[in-house]
């Protein structure tokens, strides 16, 4: 241990729901994309599994509305070191359309992407089994551009630079292909339990 | 809706912006000891702490470091702080650090450190805010996100690179101008609260970006906009209004 002369920082708070090295951002909730916030409207928007699946499919902003609605809530952690507890969105589990697409079973990884070609990887099995959504509401209301409206993937049991903003589409992959972040040196899966923040975590 | 035409799996929409360079993963993830050799006011609430990092891996103007700081019980605080200084082989670095009010960390080096104290970090880090001084560049920053704009500015004086680059910085007042006395004909400044005598006090505005976006040089601009979360959305807007390319448009954001 290297301890810095003279530091003491914060009272310490031993929070079970914050995962090493995260602090509780109450009701802040910084923003980190790394390009400009697209002027995307629910009309321009839409949302496509493909890759390997039986069925290809796109839906747009009506079609993906119109499935059966799911809720998250709990909390969101970011890589940069903020948490947040008891956050709610409101959308539709991605379960349900992978559903309609049918994963291969040749699938183990996806690839997300955005409209603004911002990309992410993940392991199939951390976007399956309730554990995805695709999500347009925040407490309650719709969720602002600059969080990713109209729409954004949520995978909130990993860093929140996984739940890609602006969520154009997913592309099912045999293999693991790294996204933006992950190209630029993060963790290829971000798990925050483990803080795996880089490249080698 | 079943679909017969398999689809490419590259999106269809505006290809994100890629990384300038590759990030070396070794570097990043092993913690450095660096040593505090000198510190320098810049303004009445930041300051340039100067460290000695014998073992640096060597950096990009724009690329950030991850820092720590450990108290005796083993309690860590850990920020990201972009690196002010050129690349160099000094074996020094340093970072220009703003005096958040009650601030954890920040509060811990305009309080208490000295020369000669030790404190841990990582890096460099991030690839995509890189600037390898290829490209034309034009800077956009406000309050300390000047600070890696700052080692463009320099990297491109200390190499006497040919490209073209310009900065727009914006500040509250001329006293709370990071690096003003460094600043040169590249720059220029936006005084938000107060401004010398014959310089209007005002927001960044089309009026200063959309003529440098105008000049478009050969290659076209790499544009770097760094600061707080609103002053990232309102100069990136500014700079689309203007007709700079998304794809073209790197944002640091610092929270
Ligand atoms: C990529 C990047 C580069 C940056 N570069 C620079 C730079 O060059 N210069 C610079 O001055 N700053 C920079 N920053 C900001 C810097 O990382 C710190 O946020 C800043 O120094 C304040 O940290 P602090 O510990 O002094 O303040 P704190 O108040 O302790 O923390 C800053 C913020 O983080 C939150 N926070 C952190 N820890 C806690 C906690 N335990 N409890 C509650 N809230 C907490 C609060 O919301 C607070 O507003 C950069 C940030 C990023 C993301």
């Amino acid at each position: 241990m290297n301890v810095t002369r003279g530091f003491t920082g914060r009272p310490r708070v031993t929070d079970p729901g914050l995962p090493p090295g995260q602090y509780d951002a109450r009701d802040e909730w910084p923003v980190l994309s790394a390009e400009v916030t697209p002027g995307l409207t629910p009309a321009d928007w839409s949302f496509r599994i493909d890759g390997l699946v039986e069925r290809p499919h796109t839906w747009d902003w009506e079609r993906a509305r119109a499935l059966p609605a799911s809720e998250y809530e709990g909390d969101i952690h970011c890589v940069t070191g903020w948490s947040k507890f008891g956050v709610r969105f409101g959308g539709v589990a991605l379960d349900t359309f992978l559903d309609v697409a049918r994963p291969a079973a040749a699938a183990t990884h996806a690839v997300a992407y955005s409209h603004t070609g911002y990309s992410t990887n993940l392991p199939l099995a951390d976007l399956t089994g309730g554990r995805a959504w695709i999500a347009w509401e925040y407490g309650g209301e719709p969720l602002a551009p600059e969080h990713g409206g109209p729409a954004r993937l949520l995978v909130p049991h990993l860093y929140f630079w996984k739940s890609a903003k602006w969520i154009a589409g997913i592309t099912l992959l045999d293999h693991d292909e790294p996204g933006f972040w992950e190209g630029n040196g993060y963790h290829e899966r971000g798990n925050p339990w483990e803080e795996q923040r880089y490249s080698g975590d | 809706m079943t679909e017969t035409v398999p689809a490419p799996r590259v999106p269809a929409t505006r290809f994100a912006v890629p990384g300038r360079i590759a990030v070396s993963e070794r570097a990043a993830s092993v913690w450095q000891t660096a040593t505090l050799t000198g510190i320098r006011r810049e303004t009445p609430h930041a300051a340039t702490f100067r460290f000695a990092v014998p073992d640096w891996a060597g950096h990009l103007p724009g690329q950030h470091l991850m820092l720590r700081l450990t108290a005796p019980d083993g309690y860590v605080a850990q920020r990201h702080y972009s690196i002010a200084s050129a690349p160099d082989d000094s074996g020094h670095l340093e970072l220009t650090l703003d005096h958040v009010r009650d601030g954890e960390v920040s509060g811990w080096f305009h309080t208490t450190a000295r020369p000669g104290d030790t404190i841990e970090l990582r890096g460099p880090l991030s690839g995509f805010f890189a600037w390898p001084g290829d490209r034309p560049a034009l800077l956009l920053g406000a309050g300390s996100g000047v600070v890696p704009l700052m080692s463009m500015v320099r990297h491109h004086r200390t190499r006497g690179l040919g490209v073209p680059l310009r900065m727009l910085v914006s500040a509250r007042s001329p006293g709370e101008l990071i690096y003003a006395g460094e600043l040169g004909a590249e720059t220029t400044a936006v005084f938000t609260r107060s401004a010398p005598a014959g310089v209007p006090v005002g927001r960044l505005a089309a009026e200063h970006v959309a003529p440098l976006v105008a000049e478009r040089p050969p290659g076209g601009w790499e544009a770097y906009v760094c600061g707080s979360n609103g002053f990232a959305e309102h100069a990136s807007r500014l700079l689309v209004e203007a007709g700079q390319p998304v794809e073209r448009i790197r944002i640091e954001r610092f929270g």
